[in-house]
């Protein structure tokens, strides 16, 4: 029940934050993302490392469809689900005053839909049916775009636009591989639309192929995978930054979730027989991401680019089939949420006072706030992967695993940590170094409420940077299962 | 059960034959007693630096004015404190038997995964012991000479933060049991010196000059890396104990590449050749941080990667070849930009990328010579941080000109800083009996002794140090006062010649590390046993040859400088050679030209092609594709009409499939 009660809380928060006065809606919505983290803490408890899938629930929808309302969490889903609870309240007190700004549509709508947001993407997450998945996988568009649309600098509708154009072409992708699926498994005589019931079909070669096809070019526009990552940077640009938490931290994670979920674990043989090409794609964000990032003047845009270099290390963690390459990925699906959403706060904070979004337009922040400089610095240090903070460990995971993979594809994954370290630094010595910018009056450092919006960012970062082991107790267990499934040993050749 | 085999296996290779079989490391993970408090050396200075910098600024408005008044003294106390415990650990270490020197303590299981384990693991051997007593003695004098040069700084608590900073990952850097707790060291100093280097950031050149170091570093970064990668895929094991255990039986081209790979991490760290270009910008941090960062510890850690890698190098001649060559390179190519220079921390600075050429050499030549880098390293960050100090003490007298063609005559005005200059002086070019001329005789010798090409190239550089030293002596403290009107110099206050007084002590005397060969004998466990190669002179001859060179190099320096009227503007009119050695033999240059300019290109286009190709491609190739460009026009109207349609058309396509199977 508890899963059930996760995702309800939200969705009736939503409900309920649209229509109170606006004067506490902003309360109201916090209370109601409050309630759904403490809702995500008591699944946590309830959850016991290595039993599989657990917290299940399954009714059945529609019988002669075999669709069912089936929830239930793993190691990989329980990460996702509490990156999720953790992350809303934060991006609510972070954007507490912005939406209320001129030409936002109000705090009370942002706070609605970002429950509503809440809401679909921990049904995403905990979704054991593919009908089911595939409709909350779509549903999350309606919050998203009007997120998007609603809030956030001129030409936010555009951006509103293509994201959702994106979207749904990979969703209507998708969907013919939910419907292939669902092929199958009625030809085999009992048709469900389960994940475990479809994971016991023996899915013949071709199908398979096509099946991932589907689901893949679905995933990696979400992730989203070069080339089909240009929504991001707009979205980016143009949205509040606390949407960007939620679309990039959260979100996001749905495609390598779904990757993991679907393609490694109903179609394990066409997984590994697309693995040449995904690589190469993963490679090429890794690399391509980064060197797009350093050629932004826009710090949103910059930030949002870094986010395709680190999807490709996901990627690449997931579809090099070794134990470190899995448990690699999956803890940077977690360091990624926190190492980003820190630096997409702490932009927005800077940008509220500069007043420009444009890296030329600023500098010689760090002498009037230093505080608001030592964030913004350690937040870009997280994301050039320096040892001490989280997401290194995760990062090395991977590139063990890649160098394991082929000594070639661990060369070039690991170009990202100068590329990387490049484009944190000298986006922080064009804003925070130098003399003050001419004409411009001082910048305030930050106050008391946001560095409380921060700090328990940045010690999850130095948290988990030194001691990531209650993270990866979680993962093993479920990388051990799913390379099991797969058909992989622990030491990363086939059994 | 595996590594049993794989001992018996190491034990009948031919290498062991050889006696050129490598040491392997296995401490005593549970020595007990003060061993226990291992940890606690690099807590006390962590401590700090999170006392300074992480909850300083967060308390009230009262109580932070306190610290920033008080804050230096905290700092300076947790670098003595962590002094004083690596001291009783060096002489409980002492007190142990040789062959059981090797302790290690488990912290806690870093990371693991179902194939790996990374355990917070420290050892500390013979060679840690030394860089224990290194770090923390130099550090702390240099914490104490702080609290005078950055007196009149508003920022003096982040100050001693970032120090702080640097000594606990310094501390990791050489205390850790695996080459993954190495690079979190490794990184941690590079990420201190990156935020002293920019510590005036409000300087556009300090704050690209931090960048520049950070990034070259994490170019040799890639190294490190991939060799901990290549590492795991060959012996699922990164620390020292299981790689020294299992690298006999390697193949020869993995261990070719884990050699060359760690040289381009050590290269980065330690400023060598083709990574040498950002030790000269970094002299834009305050000076105690060039004298702790910048010549007596961080980037000597490339001669420690090297030797604590010993189990490897070993093993690949192939490598310690290439280290033997880029050594002897960067020796000279150091010394000739310190001919050049008239600031004159850069002049020190490349004095410090020529000596740490010395200690590559020493080290890429084997087991004979990794204690003779070790030694000659511990010499040079005495009179090394001794002379930066001294420097400093110039630039506090001279108003901080650096230039040393505003100098002469100092010694007068500053007879401490003088006095212990000098002695700084005469430890690196080798005066007989002082420190520097037993470490850097026996790298010199022993380099005749393995090649007669590297061991004369080694003789040059002596010749050209005793050069350019004299050049910076002479005209700082000697020929005629050249100052700027407004100048008076003075001495420095006692807090700040107190170290200094210590650091030239320590130059003078620090070749008593070698009485009796006790630093070769200390360090045998760790570093192997030494093949005895005949030199091809006896060894005294050779020292008189490399104290007659040096002589050679003082009395050019002399007649060069020394006995003529020092312009005080840098004469244009020069020789190739000169212009060269002042545009640091072009390294910028050739960095520009090979990797920023296409660099800065590819990145245009990339950003060009990323907006309208990439872009443009898949926007108008799926509208395309799709034959939908109507369709989508609609739905870019932006009407949630038109979403809703959408989701409804899609859920209504569901729907007529299941239906069409089921029905089928």
């Amino acid at each position: 029940m508890i899963l059930t009660v996760l995702i309800l809380l939200p969705l009736v928060g939503a409900l309920v934050t649209a229509v109170v006065p606006a004067a506490v809606a902003r309360l109201v919505g916090l209370g109601f993302a409050a309630a759904t983290l403490v809702a995500g803490i008591v699944a946590a408890t309830q959850y016991h490392v290595g039993d599989g899938m657990q917290l299940t629930e399954t009714y059945t929808w529609i019988d002669s469809l075999g669709v069912h309302y089936a929830l239930g969490v793993d190691g990989l889903g329980l990460l996702m689900v509490l990156l999720t609870v953790v992350l809303v309240p934060i991006v609510m007190l972070a954007g507490w005053h912005e939406a209320d700004a001129p030409g936002n549509n109000g705090a009370k709508a942002f706070f609605a839909w970002t429950l509503g947001l809440e809401a679909m993407s921990l049904a995403v997450f905990t979704a054991t049916d593919v009908l089911l998945f595939y409709v909350v996988f779509e549903a999350t568009l309606i919050p998203a775009y009007f997120l998007i649309g609603g809030f956030g600098r001129a030409g936010r509708g555009r951006a509103a636009t293509k994201f959702l154009i994106y979207q749904l072409a990979g969703g209507l992708i998708m969907l013919a591989s939910v419907i292939g699926l669902y092929v199958v498994s009625a030809d085999a005589g009992n048709p469900s639309f389960l994940i475990s019931d479809l994971a016991a079909l023996d899915i013949d070669e071709t199908t398979q192929r096509w099946l991932f096809v589907g689901f893949f070019i679905a995933f990696a526009i979400k992730a989203p995978m070069f080339p089909v990552h240009t929504w991001l940077a707009d979205t980016t640009e143009k949205a509040t930054t606390g949407t960007s938490v939620l679309l990039v931290c959260i979100l996001d994670k749905i495609g390598t979730f779904g990757m993991l979920r679907f393609c490694l674990g109903l179609l394990p043989d066409a997984s590994q027989w697309a693995t040449p090409v995904v690589i190469v794609l993963a490679l090429i964000s890794i690399i391509y991401g980064a060197l797009v990032a350093i050629g932004q003047d826009d710090v949103l845009r910059l930030i949002g680019l870094t986010s395709l270099s680190h999807f490709g290390f996901i990627v690449l963690g997931i579809f090099v089939f070794s134990s470190n390459g899995s448990s690699g990925a999956i803890l940077y699906m977690v360091n990624h949420g926190i190492a980003t959403a820190l630096m997409f706060l702490v932009a927005g904070f800077l940008i509220r006072r500069t007043g420009t979004a444009s890296i030329r337009e600023m500098g010689g922040v760090e002498k009037a706030a230093p505080v608001l400089a030592g964030f913004f610095l350690v937040g870009g240090l997280a994301a050039a992967g320096l040892p001490g903070l989280s997401p290194f460990v995760s990062e090395m995971l991977v590139i063990i695993a890649a160098f394991d993979h082929h000594w070639v594809v661990g060369s070039v994954a690991v170009l990202a940590i100068v590329l990387a370290a490049f484009y944190a630094l000298w986006m922080y010595q064009r804003t925070m170094t130098g003399p003050d910018r001419v004409g411009a009056a001082p910048v305030v450092d930050l106050d008391r409420r946001e560095v409380g919006i921060l700090a328990p960012l940045l010690l999850a970062l130095l948290l988990f940077g030194f001691y990531p082991m209650p993270l990866l107790d979680v993962i093993n267990p479920f990388v051990h299962d799913s390379l099991a499934s797969v058909g992989i040993g622990q030491e990363g050749g086939p059994q | 059960m595996n590594l049993l085999s794989h001992s018996v296996l190491a034990a009948g290779l031919p290498m062991a034959e050889e006696g050129g079989h490598a040491p392997v490391v296995a401490p005593d993970m549970g020595a007990g007693g003060v061993f226990d408090l291992l940890w606690l050396v690099i807590a006390l200075p962590a401590l700090g630096a999170v006392l300074l910098l992480g909850v300083a600024p967060f308390l009230p408005t009262s109580l932070r004015a306190a610290a920033d008044k008080h804050g230096h003294l905290l700092g300076t106390a947790m670098a003595a404190l962590s002094f004083v415990l690596s001291l009783v650990l060096f002489f409980a270490l002492l007190g142990r038997d040789a062959e059981s020197r090797q302790v290690g303590q488990h912290l806690w299981t870093w990371f693991e995964t179902g194939s790996l384990t990374v355990g917070m693991d420290l050892l500390y051997d013979q060679l840690s012991a030394l860089f224990l007593l290194l770090i923390t003695g130099v550090g702390s004098l240099i914490h104490l000479y702080a609290i005078g040069y950055m007196e009149h700084d508003p920022r003096r608590r982040r100050f001693f933060g970032y120090l702080n900073l640097f000594v606990a990952a310094m501390l990791v850097l050489v205390m850790s049991a695996n080459f993954v707790g190495l690079f979190l060291g490794w990184e941690g100093v590079g990420l201190a010196s990156y935020l002293l280097i920019g510590f005036w950031q409000h300087k556009p050149s300090a704050a690209a000059a931090a960048k520049k170091a950070f990034v070259i570093n994490r170019v040799g970064d890639i190294g490190l890396s991939l060799a901990i990668a290549l590492m795991f895929a060959t012996f699922g094991t990164a620390d020292f104990g299981g790689v020294s255990e299992l690298a006999g039986e390697a193949s020869q081209s993995t261990l070719n590449a884990l050699g060359l790979l760690l040289l381009l991490g050590a290269c980065g760290k330690s400023a060598q050749v083709p990574l040498q270009a950002w030790l000269l910008d970094a002299m834009e941090g305050p000076t105690p941080v060039s004298a702790l960062i910048h010549a007596a510890t961080m980037v000597t850690a490339g001669v420690y990667l090297v030797v604590r890698s010993n189990f490897i190098y070993d093993l690949t001649p192939v490598a310690q070849t290439a280290v033997v060559v880029v050594a002897t390179v960067t020796l000279l190519w150091g010394a000739i930009l310190g001919c050049a220079k008239d600031d004159i921390k850069k002049a020190l600075a490349g004095s410090t990328m020529s000596q740490i050429g010395y200690m590559m050499l020493a080290a890429g030549l084997g087991p004979v010579g990794y204690p003779f880098a070790i030694f000659h390293l511990l010499t040079h960050g005495f009179f090394k941080a001794n002379m930066f100090l001294g420097a400093g003490s110039v630039m506090h007298g001279m108003n901080d000109d650096v230039d040393m063609r505003h100098y002469g005559a100092l010694r007068k005005a500053m007879p401490v800083t003088f006095l212990t200059f000098a002695m700084g002086y005469l430890a690196i070019i080798g005066f007989p009996g002082f420190s520097g001329f037993w470490s850097k005789d026996r790298i010199i010798e022993t380099a005749l002794a393995d090649n007669l090409l590297v061991g004369v190239l080694a003789l040059v550089g002596a010749g050209i140090t005793g050069f350019y030293m004299t050049r910076l002596m002479l005209m700082t403290f000697f020929t005629s006062k050249r100052w700027e009107p407004d100048v008076h110099p003075h001495e420095s206050p006692k807090v700040m010649t107190v170290p200094l007084i210590v650091l030239a002590a320590l130059s003078v005397l620090g070749g008593i590390l070698l009485f009796n060969d006790w630093i070769v004998t200390w360090l045998e466990p760790v570093t192997g046993q030494v093949e005895h190669h005949e030199p091809p002179l006896p060894a005294l001859v050779i020292t008189l040859i490399i104290t007659a060179v040096v002589a050679l190099g003082v009395a050019a320096a002399w007649f060069l400088v020394g006995r003529r009227e020092v312009p005080r503007e840098a004469p244009q009119d020069v020789s190739f050679a000169t212009r060269a050695a002042r545009a640091d033999l072009y390294g910028d240059a050739i960095n520009d030209a090979v990797v920023v300019r296409p660099g800065a290109e590819l990145v245009g286009g990339l950003t060009t092609f990323d907006r309208v190709g990439v872009d443009g491609a898949v926007e108008g190739g799926s509208a395309a594709v799709a034959g939908l460009s109507t369709t989508m026009r609609r739905v870019q109207n932006g009407f949630v009409r038109s979403y809703a349609l959408s989701l409804l058309g899609g859920a209504l396509l569901v729907v007529l499939a299941l239906l069409a199977v089921n029905l089928g």
